[in-house]
């Protein structure tokens, strides 16, 4: 029989066992958020197309008829939008979804014993289900505009899977936060809407003079948000690698600081929230 | 190797009461930010944030070997939560260890987890793996859950429309049927109906029954005398008997008496916001002098002293006054009951409670004084006197039910008709 045993100060090494044994949780609590989302609405999952496409048409109006930012390549306006849209919503609805989840979730916290980690990660589970959906609809406006990606587009899933590492990062330390300083919960939205201006969601990022190019990248969203459209776009040929890098480095770092700040205040949850 | 199944050393909870953000744990930034700032610009004057700690629990060692049943009781505040917090890992021990071989379930709260606008059928899969079962586990278990809980035609209606009865059903229905080494009960008989808790008692047996550990915390002796093979007291914090049931159930009444003699200030078993404290109960007769002794019939003014910190005023309030017995209360005295008016206090004094005929039998009371402020709890202790009463003339007769012998209960002024047999045959021809 396994032997457990529980003392101050101990980070438990069977956390990530544990983590394992409750893989089926993530998949619950994401489902139920998911389900519960849709319940009660009218026309239902249908929100879940609508939303993306609403955000979609309102930006392409507002930067290519409104601000008249002009197109990059040969891909049409709505593509070049929509292709910096994806990676963005993702992180955004990440970020607002599981800084505020263990806060909405108090009830399980304080009575129930699981890795805690699980409700942050489930949130951004949800987020990625609807990533999967926006996803689809390109697909479906790429088929419409008879444009096909060029190689690059093998490359997409490591994007991907940086915006994920990204948000997880932000994510779990902003949870963990909003446990703590509650504030936070007027904080992230602020962060949010921020950072929609200075990550080049309307625009493309060679818009940016060439001497500011690398201090913009100190934002992971650019590094990200260009490799989507490098990866999706014909025309773009020039990837600015550095900016990549950055991504990469700042991405994996703030998951391991997210995490461990996580797991350092994680003990004390029970008591706080 | 020992053969314990859950084994404790030294196990000690400390909470910090936090002076700076009373009442709630967590901090705002702003208040961070500006300690901070503070701290910087005059590290001298200011003075560290006031805190105290308090040991929830202290010192505690116990083993509990495979297959026990094991009661845990004492009083609200004795540390029983956090003891079973610390067990299934919702908290962490400020000291000592604890080891533990097995899996480990608790049911804190049946239904935690439900969420309202979900079915039946999906909250007995989420609440599931919320207390750690597999999915295929769920699945193979499914039908005897829904059988147990009742509620088969509902399993596809979201549990908002569920009855609260139907919904702890179902919740501890899923609970139930978590198959761990060790599991840990709190207070779940405190819902639902009687049937109900018959077969959550008679499912807690064959749990046991089948050589699983069982902890059990409840306030109903009379339960925990059933299940249970042994019992561990806690008050403030500290173990104070381990042993049979019976007689840890003894100790626990014995405490009881002598914390009602003690002074209140000194008291750690009470709940609330703590702007007002009692600190004295008195129990008075029609003179206002005091006595040991009430006659049941008699009239009987408690007075309750407070000291208010002068925080806040202390407006719109309710004091209420429960006399109880052993584990249940037989009747409530509260101002809200009894006056229109918004009662507004001074910071320091005494708010008397008075019963004109005091309905009670022979025996033995405690008294239990409780505060809110505004609709805030600010003090509340389960047993702050002791009331002793003999039996009186409370009918007028000069008698006493039941004749000669003592049986604690509460007394009713009733009144009999009994026809006469001119009134029998008039009923009579009405009915035929």
């Amino acid at each position: 029989m396994d032997e457990l045993i529980i003392e101050s100060g101990r980070l438990e090494r069977q956390y990530w066992a544990d983590i394992w044994r409750y893989r089926e949780l993530f998949y619950f609590l994401a489902w139920r958020d998911l389900l519960v989302r849709y319940k009660q609405t009218v026309i239902g999952i249908a929100w879940a197309l609508l939303r993306p496409l609403l955000v979609m048409l309102v930006f392409t109006v507002v930067f290519s008829k409104i601000a008249k930012l002009p197109s990059e390549g040969t891909a049409p306006y709505t593509i070049l939008v929509f292709a910096g849209m994806l990676p963005w919503q993702f992180f955004a609805s990440s970020l607002t979804e599981s800084s505020g989840s263990l806060i909405s979730n108090v009830n399980l916290v304080s009575k129930i014993y699981f890795p805690r980690l699980i409700v942050p990660t489930s949130t951004i589970i949800t987020s990625f289900v609807d990533f999967l959906i926006s996803f689809a609809i390109l697909v479906a406006l790429m088929g419409w505009y008879r444009y096909i990606p060029t190689w690059h587009v093998v490359l997409l899933p490591v994007f991907v899977a940086l915006a994920i590492v990204l948000a997880v990062g932000i994510g779990v330390w902003l949870c963990a936060l909003t446990v703590k300083y509650r504030d936070f919960r007027y904080v992230v939205p602020f962060i949010v809407q921020f950072g929609l201006y200075v990550s080049p969601v309307g625009f493309s990022s060679s818009v940016v003079p060439h001497k500011w190019r690398l201090l913009y990248s100190l934002n992971p969203m650019v590094g990200i948000i260009d490799g989507f459209r490098w990866a999706l776009i014909r025309g773009e040929e020039h990837l600015y690698w550095p900016s990549i890098a950055l991504s990469v480095v700042l991405s994996a770092v703030l998951c391991g600081c997210g995490t461990r700040y996580f797991r350092k205040t994680e003990r004390t949850f029970a008591d706080v929230i | 190797m020992s053969n314990w199944i859950i084994e404790t050393e030294g196990l000690g909870k400390k909470y910090s009461l936090r002076h700076l953000g009373a009442n709630r744990g967590y901090v705002t930034l702003r208040e961070a930010v500006m300690y901070g700032f503070r701290r910087l610009l005059q590290p001298t004057k200011l003075p560290k944030i006031a805190s105290e700690d308090f040991w929830a629990l202290r010192d505690l060692s116990f083993g509990v070997k495979e297959s026990e049943t094991v009661a845990i009781i004492g009083r609200n505040g004795a540390g029983k939560s956090t003891l079973l917090k610390i067990l299934s890992r919702i908290t962490e021990p400020s000291a000592g260890r604890v080891r533990l071989k097995g899996r480990v379930a608790s049911l804190l709260e049946v239904g935690t987890g439900f969420h309202p606008e979900l079915t039946g059928r999906e909250n007995i899969y989420l609440n599931g793996t919320i207390l750690g079962m597999a999915k295929r586990e769920v699945d193979r278990k499914f039908d005897a859950i829904v059988d147990f809980s009742g509620v088969e035609r509902f399993v596809d209606t979201p549990v908002k429309h569920f009855s609260s009865g139907m919904q702890v059903r179902l919740a501890f229905a899923v609970a139930a049927h978590l198959e761990p080494e060790i599991l840990v009960i709190d207070e779940v008989l405190a819902v639902g109906d009687a049937v109900f808790q018959k077969k959550c008692l008679g499912k807690m047996q064959d749990v046991a029954a089948d050589g699983r550990t069982v902890l059990f915390v409840s306030h109903d002796l009379a339960a925990v005398e059933k299940l249970c093979s042994r019992a561990i007291l806690l008050e403030g914090g500290r173990c104070r008997a381990d042993g049979p049931t019976a007689q840890t159930i003894a100790d626990y009444q014995a405490s009881i008496v002598e914390s009602a003699a003690v002074d209140l200030t000194t008291r750690k078993d009470r709940r609330g916001a703590g702007i007002v404290r009692f600190t004295k109960i008195q129990l008075l007769d029609e003179n206002c002098s005091e006595q040991s002794i009430f006659l049941s019939g008699k009239p009987i003014r408690v007075r309750m002293h407070y000291h208010a910190d002068g925080s806040k005023p202390l407006e719109n309030c309710r004091v209420s006054l429960t006399f109880n017995g052993w584990g249940k209360i037989y009747f409530v005295a509260s101002t809200e009951l009894v006056r229109d008016d918004c009662l507004n206090l001074s910071n320091e004094g005494f708010i008397d409670c008075i019963v004109d005929e005091l309905p009670l039998s022979l025996g033995t009371y405690y008294l239990g004084p409780f505060i809110e402020v505004n609709g805030e709890v600010q003090d509340w202790l389960e047993s702050a006197a002791t009331l002793e009463v003999e039996d009186g003339n409370f009918y007028g007769t000069g008698r006493n039910y039941p004749q000669g012998g003592a049986g604690a209960t509460v007394l009713v002024k009733h009144r009999w008709h009994v026809p006469t047999k001119a009134s029998l045959e008039v009923t009579g021809r009405r009915a035929s």
